[in-house]
Order: C-alpha cells, then structure tokens, then sequence
C-alpha cells in the first residue's frame, strides 16, 4: 500500500482535531503504519458481491410522535459549561481560517 | 466570446413541526436562549437520536409535489466537522439514501416553459447558533439545534439568473402549499445558496464553480449570480482563471466579496448512522399522504378564475400565500360567494393584517364569521355601511356577526307593508318635492329618502325606499 | 460487607428476614470497599450517599442490594467520566436506561467502577484514574475494559455489576477474574446512557460471580426502550427459567480456529475439560470452522475505530467535559481533545478518522463491513446444525501490568475470540472453567448463542457451574 508518512498522520490529525509534538508524530505514524498494515490483509478477503454490514438491528422504520416534550431546564443543561453567559455557552472568538492557509 | 453559466441551487426549509427532528424539545421560533433544548440537543454522551414521524410526512408531501422519486429504503448518515453550534460535531443528513431523487418543477421564464430538474432532497437536523461578540468571544445558543430541515438540491441546468429566482420562487409556492414548511426567509425558514461556473459557449466541460450561502432575498440571488456572470467573464476574457471559492454577496455595494478559496471538496468522512435503523418508506404511507396533499397554488388558481370568475390579479392576491388561500377557501365552503369572499379578503382584510402586522392566525376572524357577515350583506339583512361596522367588530373581537347585528338592532328595515306608509306621509308632507320632482329635479329624491332615513333612524333599506319612493310619486 | 460468599437470592433472605438493614448493606458495602479498593482500585466513584430505595418490596429480587455500574453509564446527578480526563467533572443531569431500570427493581446503585478510557482496551490500564489489580494476583491485569466491575465483583466488593461489551470487554475481564459475564445479544438492553464507543457494537451487560445473579440482573435491564432506536421489541423470558438443565442432546459446536496453537497450553486444557464434561453428560459436540476468523482483527479495529471516531468528536471543550486553556477556538478544540484524551483513544480516534477519509472510505471502511456481513454468515451457517459455541474466552490468562500496553498488535489480537460474537451481534458469556495450570490464573469458558437465545448461553454456563464449582475458590491475591 501507499506509505503512511507524517503527512498523512497531519492531515488525518487535523481532521480529528487532535495535535501531536514531533516526537510523538513519530511514535503514532510508527504505529499507525504497523496498524494499517494488519487493515491492509482484508484487501485479501474476495467481497466481490457481498453487501455490507453496519449494524445488526432486529428493527426498522423506528419513529417517535411528533409530541414535544420538555426534559431539562436552562440551568440543568448549563451545570457543565466550562464557561458560559447570560444563557448563552461561551467561546473564545471563531477565526474563519482559509483551507490554503 | 460568449458564455454559458451553469446554476445549481441548495434550498433548505425548516419542516413544520412541533418538535424536533431527533429529541422532543419544542421548536418555537424566538425563544431564550437554550431554553427549548435537552441532553439530546447537546449530544450528551449516551443519548441516541428517536426520528420524528411527521419529519418524514412533511418531507414526502414535498416530494409528492415534486414529481420526485420517493427512494423505498433511506438511510441516516454522519457527517463530521468540528464548529461550536454542531454539538456531535457530526451532522445527522442523509447522504447514501435520501429521501426523494429526480423531481423536477416547472417555471416560465422569458414567455417559455421549462422543466428544472431536481437531483435530490433529503432530511437532516439543523445547527444551533454563534453570535459573535465584540470582545472576543461568540456564544451559542442551542434552540436551533435539532429543528428538522428538508435540503432540496437542484441539477446544475439553469442558464441565468431570472430562471434561477423563478425556480426559487416556483419551489417555494409548492413548498409552501404542501404546508410541510413556513418558508420565510427572514425567519430562515427558507435559506438559500447557489453556486455558478461559467464557460465558453459550446465548451462541454464545465468552469470552476463559485458559491455563495444563505442569500437573504430572490432578489440578491438575482443581483449576486449576475455579478458572478459578469466577473466571471471578465476573468476569461483576461486569460485569467476563476478560483473554486465560497463567496459573499454584500448588499451596500451589490458586489460579491470572496470568504474563502478551497483546496477541493471538504473531507466529511461520511459514513452509515450506527444509531438509526434503515427507514421502510410504504407504498401505502406514500398513496396516503397523495391522497390527502393539499391542492397545489396552480390547482386553486383554476378553481378560483375558471369556476368562481375571479380576475387572475384577484386570485393571485389571495394565493399569495396557503393561510390567505385557506382561508378563502373555507369562507366559501361556509356558504359565502367567492367574489364577495375575494373583495373582503383582499381589501378590508389585506388592510386590518398590513395595520396591525399581522397574520391571518394571529387575528380573531374566523371563516365562518367573514361568511356569515357576507350572507348578511347579500340578502340585504345590513347594508354595505353597517357592515364596516359588524366588520371592524367581528374582526377585532371575534363576535358573531347575526349575533352582534340583533343584538345592536343594525338590521334594516326592509318591510314594505312597514314602509310605505312612512314614504306615503313623507311625500304627502312635502308636496314641494313633489312638484320639484314633476319638473325634471332628481336632486328632489335625495331629499325625500333622507326624509324617511331620518324617521327610521337610519335603517331603512335604500334600495326598497327607492322603489316605494318612485311608485308612490308616479301614482300622484 | 464482603460478598464472596453471598448471592441475590441470599442477601434477598437476609434482607426480608431483618437479618440485616438495606441501610445497613449499603454502609457496609462501602466500608468494604474502601479497605479493598487499597488493593484493586476497582471504582473511580463511590456513592457515599447511596441510599436504599424506600418502601422495599422484598418481592424484587433486587430490592436493596447493592450494584456497581461500569463508569460509562450514565448515572443521574453521579459523576461519570468513562475513565478520561476528558469527562474528569462530568455530572450527567439525566439517566440512563439500564439504571432506571435497576432503580424501578429498588436496588441500590453504589459506585461507579473503572474501566479502560472509553472502553477502549483490555486491561484497565488505559484508565485517567490509574490500572485496576486483579484479585487473583495483584501484579496482573483484571483485563478489560470492565476490569473495575470484574475485579469489584471477584473481589467481593458487590454481588453483581454492569458492564458493557464491545469486542469482549465483559467477557475477557470476566474469565481473567474467575467470575461469570454475559454479553447479550445486541439490542437486548437499552444503550441509552451508555456512553458510546462503537455503536454498532455496544451492548451492557452483566457481571457476577454466580450465573444466577446475571440472570436476575438481565430479567431487570433487558427488553424495549422508546430511546433507543436499536434495541429490540422482542419479549423478555424469565432467564432463570434456563437454570437448573441437563444438556442431553444439545448441540454444540466447537470451532477448530478457537482451539489452535496460539491458545495457550493451561487455556486449552481447561477448556477442552468443560467439554468433555458436556460430551459426558450426553452433549453432541460438532469441530466446525469459522473461517474468516484470520480477519475478524482487522475487521473489528477498522469498524469500531471509525464509529469511535465520530463518536467520540463530541468532546470538544465546548459544552462539558475538560476545556484546555486557549486562545482562540481551535485551541479549545485542538488542546482540550489532545490534553484530555489518552493515547489508546487517539489511536483508536486516527485509525478511524483515516478509514472514512476520502479516497481511504471504499478501502477500508467498506471493505471491512462487507467482511463483517462474511463473519456474521459463518455464524448463521453453524447455528443451522448446533445450539450454542464453545471455546476459549481468551487466549491467555491475565497477564502482567505494564507488559503489553506498548505492544497495540498483540494487545489488539489479544481480542480475537471475543470480537466476532460483537460483530454478529449474537449473545456471549464467560464462566470460570479452573485455574490454568501454566499459569495458575482464572480461565474462561465462552459460550455464544443465536441472536435472543441468551437461554441456551445461561442453560450451559449454569451446567458447568454446577459442576466444576468454581465459586467454591477465593481469590488468592486478597489474603493478606
Ligand atoms: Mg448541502
Ligand atoms: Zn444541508
């Protein structure tokens, strides 16, 4: 398969929000690559016309009323906000980055 | 050289429910913030999304209304991003099985007919809210979170901009009469976003898109692709090259302003919603929503001009939009005639909502009532007058016109064996009037039927005073 | 309070009987669990307060007895925190579904045990709140990711605990503890409240020393929730209907790929043992193949770590959890996710994230759940000739603290026998089958069943504990 470099590992972290210090993008593409490797072996398996799996439920077409339903107050829902005001959750300002930067 | 654009448009309605999409918190448009949200809402760790069954009703009526394919089997999905009003930091949408594939909607433009086709529609959640501070903070507020959208995604096939605002404007009379939606774009019922490319005439492959998201009005959707069609082809002609970008539409110079440049496609990493099962879409269920979908704008237009003789301009007004279309509707169906129906609806009640900023839901004026106060008119039970006052009453309080009109003694007097012998001592107390009336002086008339106005207080019946009025002078 | 020696039916006697107050059990349970919880570390929180409900009615089995939760279910007003920095302060403001239940049944729930973070591991060792010890032996792991219920409930600490199982994480820690742990069948019990690893394979279950607890406490949570979209409408049946048979006639398969040369030698032996005593006592044992069993690794990491992914995006520092000092807002979600997950999660979270990524989708995520539909048919083709699965939980017993934790491809295979029962989604449990002779550790004994057939799984694993007597031996680690 085509390599696992630094850069892929950068880029997948970006995707997932995550950050890692030079050392420690070395250890995880290290490990991701040996990770991948095994993933690699399922290319073996001949899936040619088989359907996929992605949940094993004995259901469908599961609906709810459309009934509202009041549960938690204001206060209840604010109890674990890190940093909040006047009702509303706060968060330090939103920079609109451009994807070539 | 000239160009062809290529138009593509991504309608999002909010459905018309009472609760959310996934959680049973309200949807009300205006409430405090964060008031009408639960741990569902929020994505608290545990919860697990419940569907909406009206979700899906609404969505097919818009489907149904379409002509689109309704798929047989749908799906949920995730998509990923990170953003502080996207509380899973995925959102819930259909992207492998929607809802509905290949509607089309008819438009006129330019005196011609055309058909624009639809790619496909589906169901997804929306997001919360950022208002950004001054401070250096934003805050969010959840209300919106969960609130059901209908995503309505055009094929690529409009040419210019007008044919672009007649799909928006022909897709939101459907939508709007199906009721699924409020379509209100200054509430963000209705929110639009376009994108535009342009190449040479006769070149297959397509330029490089623009977009541009959550246009405010048709008309800067009109003012804004053509901008983009003319900058465009500035660019090419130039020898320049259009970038892939999200552009802005900024009203007080009528230009378009760039946000952002994108690499390629945003990489969502759409994958199978693991908590949802699959969605069985029944031909039944499907035959009976047909069954009971509202009639389209089109439909009522033919029924309000072909059948009730109204002028188009006439019942144009009235389907400008499905309350004041219902709401004609039903006044006829309680026994009003429809041309004395649009007269009032058009004008004494266009007025009373435009002076108070109302809607027709919000006011005290049933169908019945506007009827009523119509059949009270039409035989001749009060006259045009004092139906200005039975209405401003009715409309205001809600009272029942028969009622109010007996109870205020406003009935007129239409009784000829009580008439004419008032008419008969009125002239006979007058014979100058008479005389004035021999000699060619109409004026007289007026005199004499105020005479007997004056006696019964007002409320004789003009028209049967006339008639006893001139019989009575002829035989003299 | 120790209950090493006690059951639900026991303390339900003791209890009616005025023996002892529901008071009185809580108070002691938690005395006991501070002394022992010096050894295991067995909880992240103890519920001080924890008070029996009031108005017991003895006729519910449960009624005030102590259970101990897995700490990635939700708890309402009890701190959760499924193990990671991430949730260190979480206070959930609403309740799970499974709790609710046992809350409805009167038992009393006393604390929240460990877990590796987000379920993610085998060991406990992944915990923010540091390894749990195995009661057997305290310098070995109790497996995982239940290794907090499984070591609570061998230790004695509680008579019953829950747990959840993803890809064996009741099952192993229930066979590294010598205790018995049943997987139900997916959409059995409610996940609402159950904080989400890999959706599609998440399922609570229960943990006990004796199999007749397990199906007391599964009799309270199983069966429909209006929450939950993916659990099942089917009917419940009284689980302890199945106790007390013989196994004459039963079918049972015993695939050749559980039994090969990588189990370990004092696993296999203990293992083929429980068989020979169901062939003895009149039990047909079929040698059948689950071919696809080589992938099932590749297939169940690639799965659990994109559903994980996405899962687990949630903890951004925005609404709950721990939120990193920042500057602006992509700090917030780039410090609070680095500094408040651990690296097992991050390796789980960039695997996934990879495999749904563009041009990786088709590859990997797809491929991996078009094998998953091949693992679930070698299981429907065995289950047309055979009543239940037999073999080996794991293919070792508890290992060393700190011995595999660097080592992600030997921990990750560690899982192999546990792992396809997940992706069928069928129902699993463990029951103790000896101490290994190599190792003198706990081994397991795995019993899987057709989806909703939990009956068969109870019917053998309460055969074999009635004849091995597993329970009857103390763990050897607690002896001071
Ligand atoms: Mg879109
Ligand atoms: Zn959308």
């Amino acid at each position: 398969m085509e390599k696992v470099t630094n850069d892929t590992i950068k880029h997948v972290a970006t995707l997932a929000q995550l950050e890692f210090s030079e050392e420690e993008l070395a250890k995880f593409t290290s490990q991701m690559r040996k990770i991948l490797e095994m993933a690699e072996e399922l290319q073996a398996v001949d899936t040619t016309g088989v359907e996929e799996t992605v949940q094993v439920v004995d259901r469908d077409t599961v609906f709810r009323e459309d009934v509202p339903e009041k549960w938690q107050t204001r206060e209840e829902m604010l109890k674990n906000v890190p940093d909040k005001s006047n009702g509303f959750v706060k968060v330090p300002v939103i920079i609109d980055k451009d994807d070539n930067q | 050289m000239n160009f062809t654009s290529t138009i593509g448009l991504e309608v999002h309605f909010e459905l018309k429910t009472k609760s959310k999409i996934f959680s049973p918190s309200p949807v009300t448009y205006g409430a405090k913030p964060n008031t009408e949200t639960n741990v569902i809402d929020w994505g608290y760790p545990g919860t697990l999304p419940m569907v909406n069954k009206e979700v899906y009703r609404l969505g097919l009526m818009v489907a149904l209304a379409t002509h689109s394919h309704i798929n047989p089997v749908t799906h949920f999905d995730r998509k990923n991003y990170f953003y502080p009003d996207n509380p899973k930091a995925y959102q819930i949408t259909q992207f492998f099985k929607p809802l509905a594939e290949n509607g089309y909607v008819e438009v006129e433009v330019h005196g011609k007919k055309k058909k624009i086709h639809i790619h496909e529609m589906h169901i997804e959640e929306d997001a919360g809210k950022n208002t950004h501070g001054t401070n250096g903070f934003s805050y969010v507020d959840y209300n919106r979170q969960g609130v059901p959208l209908l995503e309505v995604v055009s094929e690529p096939e409009m040419t210019d901009p007008d044919e672009a605002v007649a799909y928006l404007e022909k897709l939101r009379e459907i939508v709007q009469f199906t009721g699924a939606s409020d379509v209100k774009m200054e509430e963000g019922s209705m929110r639009i976003d376009t994108n535009i490319s342009i190449r040479p005439a006769g070149q297959k492959e397509l330029g490089t898109k623009v977009e541009m998201k959550n246009l405010n009005s048709f008309e800067h959707v009109r003012l804004s692709l053509a901008y983009e069609q003319k900058r465009q082809q500035e660019i090419l002609l130039s020898g320049g090259r259009v970038r892939l970008s999200t552009r802005r539409f900024d009203t007080n110079t009528g230009k378009t302003v760039l946000e952002r440049v994108k690499e390629g496609d945003a990489d969502y990493r759409y994958f199978p919603e693991p908590d949802l099962p699959p969605y069985h879409i029944k031909q039944e269920w499907v035959d009976e929503i047909a069954a009971n979908l509202p009639k389209t704008a089109d439909e009522r237009r033919k029924i309000y001009v072909d059948e009730y003789g109204l002028k188009p301009y006439d019942a144009n007004v009235l389907l400008q939009n499905k309350e004041s279309s219902d709401f004609f509707d039903a006044t006829v169906a309680a026994g009003a005639d429809p041309q004395q129906a649009a007269n009032w609806m058009n004008t004494q009640v266009n007025g009373y909502l435009n002076e108070k900023h109302a809607e027709l839901k919000d006011i005290a004026l049933t169908p019945e009532n506007l009827a009523a106060m119509i059949k009270l008119i039409s035989d001749g039970t009060i006259s045009s007058k004092i139906a200005k006052k039975v209405f401003a009453e009715t409309v205001a309080n809600g009272t029942d016109p028969k009622k109010y009109v007996e109870e205020n003694g406003m009935a007129q007097l239409s009784d000829e064996s009580v008439l004419a012998p008032m008419v008969k001592e009125v002239v006979d107390a007058n014979p100058q009037s008479v005389e004035d009336y021999k000699n060619g002086k109409d004026r007289a008339i007026g005199f004499l039927v105020g005479q007997i106005m004056k006696q019964t207080r007002g409320k004789a019946n003009p028209k049967v005073i006339n008639k006893l009025l001139l019989a009575d002078l002829a035989s003299r | 309070m120790n209950y090493l020696n006690e059951t639900i039916d026991s303390l339900n006697y003791k209890l009616k009987s005025g023996a002892v107050s529901a008071d009185q059990l809580a108070k002691d349970t938690i005395t006991n669990i501070k002394k022992t919880d010096e050894k295991i570390n067995a909880f992240i929180t103890v519920d001080e307060d924890a008070k029996p409900a009031e108005d017991l009615d003895f006729n519910n089995k449960l009624a005030g007895v102590p259970i101990a939760i897995k700490d990635n279910i939700i708890t309402n007003g009890l701190k959760t925190t499924a193990a990671s920095h991430i949730l260190y302060n979480f206070e959930p403001v609403y309740e799970s579904t499974v709790v609710a239940k046992l809350k409805a049944a009167q038992a009393t729930i006393i604390g929240k045990t460990n877990m590796d973070e987000f379920a993610m591991g085998s060991s406990t060792e992944t915990s923010y709140f540091g390894a749990t010890k195995n009661p057997w032996n305290l310098n070995k792991v109790p497996g995982g990711s239940s290794g907090g219920s499984a070591a609570a409930v061998a230790s004695g600490e509680v008579v019953a605990a829950l747990g959840s199982d993803t890809g064996g994480s009741i099952r192993q820690p229930a066979s590294f503890n010598g205790i018995f742990g049943i997987k139900p069948t997916y959409g059995r019990v409610s996940r609402w409240g159950l904080i989400a690893f890999a959706s599609s394979l998440d399922q609570i279950g229960v943990m006990s020393k004796r199999v007749k607890d397990s199906a007391e406490v599964l009799n309270v949570i199983a069966g429909a929730d209006d929450r939950d979209a993916t659990v099942s409408e089917k009917e419940v049946p009284d689980y302890t209907s199945f106790l007390g048979k013989d196994v004459k006639g039963l079918r049972v398969a015993v695939p050749k790929e559980y039994m090969s040369d990588a189990v370990e030698e004092g696993v296999r032996k203990a293992v083929e043992t429980q068989i020979e005593l169901l062939r003895a006592n009149g039990a047909i044992i079929n040698e059948v193949s689950l071919p696809h069993t080589k992938y099932v690794v590749p297939t169940y990491y690639i799965i659990a770590s994109s559903e994980a992914s996405a899962n687990l995006e949630r903890y951004d520092g925005i609404r709950y959890g721990y939120r990193a000092e920042a500057k602006n807002l992509d700090e917030v979600f780039l410090k609070s996710r680095s500094e408040g997950f651990g690296d097992e999660v991050k390796r789980r979270i960039m695997l996934g994230s990879f495999a749904l990524s563009a041009g990786a989708y088709d590859k990997f995520f797809l491929q991996a759940a078009k094998v998953r539909t091949l693992i679930c048919q070698d299981f429907d083709k065995i289950f047309e000739d055979n009543d239940v699965i037999v073999g080996p939980v794991s293919t070792e017993t508890a290992f060393d603290l700190n011995s595999e934790i660097s080592d992600q491809i030997k921990m990750y295979n560690n899982d192999i026998l546990t792992i396809s029962v997940n992706m069928a989604g069928i129902p699993a449990a463990s029951v103790p089958a000896g101490l290994s002779e190599t190792t003198g550790m706990p081994v397991g004994f795995q019993i899987m069943a057709k989806r909703f057939d939990e009956g068969h799984v109870f019917q053998v694993a309460d055969f074999i504990e009635r004849n091995n007597k597993f329970y009857e031996q103390t763990p050897a680690g607690l002896e001071d």
